[in-house]
């Protein structure tokens, strides 16, 4: 058996009955992440002996409590993987960038405290493009991550790292942030399961801003199940942070009932445009009919402003990094780079920390709130948003659930959209209008190209709707085999 | 040529709540080890988030209240970005847009410091204030030659910045407004209002015009007044420098001044800048702030009666003179104790309010004062309870101890806490109104300087003085001085008369 490849579920079950220990099941996790991650550059920093203690400490419990351990610490020696945007207390947090490449947090993101709680393992941190703003992981300034289903190809990103570990059985599961689908592009990409969270579900305290008003946590797991399981952990309000909503942590597992008939699934028609890869569309249309034969009920909508969102989340989510990286000034953390003066220092530190895409990404930023463009940028992306917000809360008073592509194209080559940012950001088309509305969904594989390469299904629910989302996700694993599929590796 | 000054005032006044405005860090940083009251919020570490301190908002709406500004019901937080090492996120999360209050104005009594004391002569002036939002402040930079330290204590302290509109018109104004501020500020309990330890920071900017002109002259402002007299005096200074470069045809060149204490000047700090664009837009780690009835009737129902509006009823109910009700009304916990002072003296039903007002507001402005300036002692930490000096002056009205002893009495209670009856008891203070027992006296001052009464009775009647004297020596100061001087004219003339 390979211990690598269980899910959180069945890893449950092996460590509850005795059959495989925490210690074993570590063990298993770095010999691979030693063997294989030279090759897929999935985890830039590995925290073995942590891990390896985290996991002695699980093996104790359980031998004296057996599966009963599992209730009040429902990860007990689990491995995990954590993105590098999130806190971790000991543990260097680079966000990709080199201007945090020595940077160690003395506090834990709320999310991470809320795994080390319920007992996890904490492998190490998994690569991501710099300030979690790419769709490649080739803006790390660690280098690509390589997509385990093809190393030529990019795992998608921004959570690319977290995806292709678990793709590649690096670990059980992992936490990831999307702000624009950088959990549920990189999961479709790579083949897995990618949750993201209603804005609010998940404190975001630890994690490293991008766009704040976009930011949310999120999980890449194995399957549905696994995702439900991690929820219920970091889920739930969070006194440290203001946007975190108080909404109760609901038994997201124990609703996985398999059932879904009479669920109203809606198919917005902008969600199939011209010019994408046409594997895509015929696989997703082919979930769509399974969802239908399990009793689903698919109808027909319209998402007129779809066509919007791109240039709507351009401008806010810039705008917001553009002020939230202005922190990294070399004060009191991070890379310094003296200069004749302060201005110089500053100017120094921030053109040698940061890469190309965040310099891109700040200077669009602050363009966009510059006096004399604030009401033409700034000001109207937020009311197209709200159109757009108002428009996916008439959608579903309609349907439970909105069913599209998670990206228009299965992976693509390294280096193939490195210099057209244009083409980049198209690959988060079908992903970024749902940060704007604050709405959750779920990305689960739903079949394979001509090249062996996966393709991703969105589920897309209502805000706080992850119930809906999950139960289908998991009807729809129980009666396909996409997600069970592994890459040679 | 005649010039009018027209000022607008810029106050930045530091809270005294517990904890800063968006983590839970101690906020008084005033004399603490440097970055000592720090966390990830305060300091900007990556992920670090805000949450809003709600009593800063509630000190807001207090101060708004008290300035007569309506307060905003739905506004948000807004991030204003500029760079600096004391300011740790790159931006400081305020308010631009919609501040929390607005459009209102403070009645304060302007008084002619010209002689450096305070008068009667004064007049009331309404100041509108444009709008007074809540901010957090920035840390503090420290430079020891070419290298800066940072002290991140003060950094996300709340703070209220209050702005007017040009209404103010001349140094005594400022100084009258600043200190009406001031003395809001501290009946709220809101600031410390300390200039000196800058918690209150007043920036005023001035124009001059020829009198009678609507159109601005240019403007300066100046900073980093610790003080209300540098306040007032850098303005006077001001007003001379520019009135005579005018008048010599001379250009105001619209600069950032500071105040030079020692010379008594102003000094260039800073040329005109270029606009600073602060590319202000609304905070996403932070939910819009509102503010329903429930809060805003609980918070208006604890607002305390402010120091104008009991001055004028000092006046009004009390009989007091302009003068006292200001001294006694500036400071909350004095008129605290005053009126208590005056209720123990009157009972319920209020007899005698006036007088005992009289009466009391004399010992505190008077003994009371001079002993706490003495001492250096405040009136919280007097030892003697308003109704112990309610019972002193008790003892005086009712003739059992003369004023003077009374005085001494005082001392005695300031320092020990003891109570005036048991004073006079333990030392035999009690006054002598007994005639007989008097008469007696007198008669034996009268034998005792037969020189005296006689030139007295022959035109000399500053002698008079003497020969009370004399008598107040012999009871040891316990004679009551009336029955006293009554017993010695009687003599007198009964020996003129002889
Ligand atoms: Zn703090």
């Amino acid at each position: 058996m390979n211990l690598c490849a269980l899910t959180i579920h069945e890893a449950r079950a092996s460590l509850g009955a005795g059959h495989v220990t925490a210690t074993a099941l570590t063990r298993a996790c770095l010999t691979r992440i030693h063997a294989l991650n030279p090759r897929l550059n999935a985890f830039l920093t590995v925290n073995a002996d942590e891990a390896l203690q985290q996991a002695a400490a699980a093996d104790e419990r359980l031998r004296r409590e057996g599966a009963a351990a599992f209730n009040d610490q429902p990860l007990l020696g689990v491995p995990l993987g954590i993105k590098d945007v999130l806190s971790t207390r000991g543990l260097r947090t680079t966000a990709g960038s080199r201007i945090l490449e020595h940077y160690t947090p003395a506090w834990d993101a709320t999310c991470v405290a809320r795994l080390r709680a319920a007992g996890a393992v904490l492998l190490g941190k998994t690569n991501t493009d710099e300030f979690a703003m790419g769709s490649s992981t080739e803006n790390s300034a660690f280098g690509v991550t390589r997509n385990p289903w093809d190393e030529a190809r990019v795992p998608g990103g921004s959570s690319g790292g977290s995806a292709a570990a678990v793709a590649a059985d690096l670990c059980c599961a992992a936490l990831g942030s999307d702000t624009g689908g950088s959990v549920r592009q990189p999961a479709a990409l790579c083949g897995i399961t990618g949750l993201k969270n209603s804005y609010g579900r998940v404190s975001r305290y630890g994690l490293i801003a991008y766009a704040s008003s976009l930011d949310s946590v999120g999980v890449l797991a194995k399957d549905a199940r696994d995702a439900a399981i991690m929820l219920e952990v970091i889920a739930g309000h969070d006194p440290h942070d203001s946007t975190s909503a108080a909404r109760p942590v609901e038994g997201w597992e124990q609703a996985l009932n398999g059932d879904i008939r009479g669920l109203r699934i809606g198919v917005p028609r902008e969600y199939f445009i011209p010019g994408m890869q046409p594997e895509v569309t015929e696989a997703v249309r082919a979930g769509i009919e399974t969802l239908r034969s399990l009793g689903a009920s698919v109808i027909d909508i319209s998402l007129p402003s779809t066509t919007l969102a791109l240039p709507v989340y351009y401008l806010i989510a810039t705008a917001e990094a553009s002020a939230n990286l202005a922190r990294f000034d070399s004060v009191r953390y991070g890379l310094r780079v003296p200069g004749a003066d302060l201005v110089d220092t500053y100017r120094k530190t921030r053109g040698a920390g940061f890469g190309a895409e965040v310099k891109r990404r700040i200077m669009l930023g602050t363009y966009a709130l510059s006096a004399g463009y604030y009401d033409a940028y700034y000001v109207r992306a937020q009311k197209v948003r709200t159109l757009i917000k108002q428009e996916f809360e008439r959608a579903f008073a309609q349907v439970d659930l909105i069913v599209a592509p998670t990206s228009p194209t299965t992976a693509f080559k390294i280096g193939e959209k490195a210099d057209d940012p244009i083409q980049m950001y198209l690959s988060d088309i079908f992903t970024l209008t749902m940060n704007l509305a604050g709405i959750c969904g779920v990305s689960i594989p739903c079949g394979f190209d001509t090249a062996g390469l996966p393709i991703g299904m969105q589920l897309m629910g209502a805000a706080f709707d992850e119930k809906t989302v999950l139960r289908a996700a998991d009807a729809f694993q129980r009666n396909t085999e996409w997600h069970l599929r592994k890459p040679a590796l | 040529m005649e010039y009018e000054v027209v000022i607008g005032m810029e106050t930045h006044v530091e809270q005294s709540t517990h904890s800063k405005m968006f983590c839970s860090c101690s906020a008084s940083f005033f004399g603490a080890e440097p970055n000592t009251n720090v966390c990830p919020t305060c300091l900007g570490m990556p992920g670090a988030l805000p949450v809003i301190n709600q009593r800063a908002v509630e000190f807001c709406i207090m101060v708004g209240l008290a300035l007569n500004c309506k307060i905003a019901r739905h506004t948000f937080w807004e991030r204003k970005s500029y760079w600096y090492p004391d300011l740790p996120k790159g931006y400081q999360i305020s308010q631009y847009q919609c501040p929390l209050c607005y459009d209102g104005y403070i009645d304060v009594d302007v008084r002619d410091l010209s002689s450096g004391n305070w008068t009667e002569t004064h007049y009331r002036k309404r100041i509108r204030i444009r709008r007074a939002h809540l901010e957090e402040d920035t840390g503090k930079l420290a430079h020891a030659g070419n290298v800066s330290f940072v002290d991140y204590n003060r950094s996300g302290v709340p703070l209220i910045e209050i702005v007017t509109e040009p209404d103010i018109a001349s140094a005594d104004e400022a100084y009258a407004y600043l200190s009406a501020l001031r003395d809001i500020v501290r009946y709220l309990g809101v600031s410390s209002g300390d200039m000196e330890k800058g918690a209150l920071r007043g920036e005023p900017n001035m124009s001059l015009r020829p009198k009678g002109s609507d159109t601005f002259g240019t403007k300066v402002e100046i900073k980093n007044l610790n003080s209300l007299r540098a306040v007032r005096d850098s303005i006077a200074y001001e007003i001379k420098r520019q009135s005579r470069l005018l008048d010599e045809g001379d250009q105001i060149r619209q600069v950032t001044l500071g105040w030079d204490d020692a010379r008594g000047v102003t000094v260039i700090q800073r040329e005109k800048e270029e606009a600073h664009d602060y590319r202000y837009f609304p905070e996403p780690d932070l939910p819009p702030l509102v503010i329903d009835d429930t809060w805003l009737e609980a918070i208006r129902a604890r607002m305390p009666e402010l120091p104008l509006a009991k001055n004028d009823r000092f006046m009004r109910d009390f009989g007091l003179s302009g003068y006292d009700a200001m001294v006694l009304t500036k400071d909350r916990a004095t008129a605290e104790y005053f009126e208590k002072v005056v209720a123990a003296l009157c009972g319920e039903k209020n007899q005698g309010l006036q007088a005992a007002a009289k009466s009391a507001a004399n010992w505190v402005t008077g003994e009371l004062f001079r002993l706490m300036g003495a001492t250096g002692a405040g009136i919280e930490h007097v030892k003697v309870d308003p109704a112990q000096l309610a019972g002193l002056i008790q003892l005086v009205d009712n003739k059992t101890i003369n004023i003077n002893t009374a005085r001494q009495v005082f001392e005695e209670m300031f320092a020990s806490g003891r109570d005036a009856g048991a004073i006079v008891e333990a030392k035999g203070l009690a006054q002598v109104n007994d005639e007989a027992t008097l008469s007696k006296v007198v008669e034996e001052v009268l034998d005792a300087n037969p020189q005296q009464a006689q030139a007295y009775l022959a035109g000399n009647e500053k002698l008079f003085q003497f020969l009370v004297g004399q008598t107040m020596k012999r009871t040891k100061g316990k004679g009551n001085p009336q029955v006293l001087q009554g017993l010695l004219k009687a003599a007198l003339d009964k020996r003129r008369s002889q």
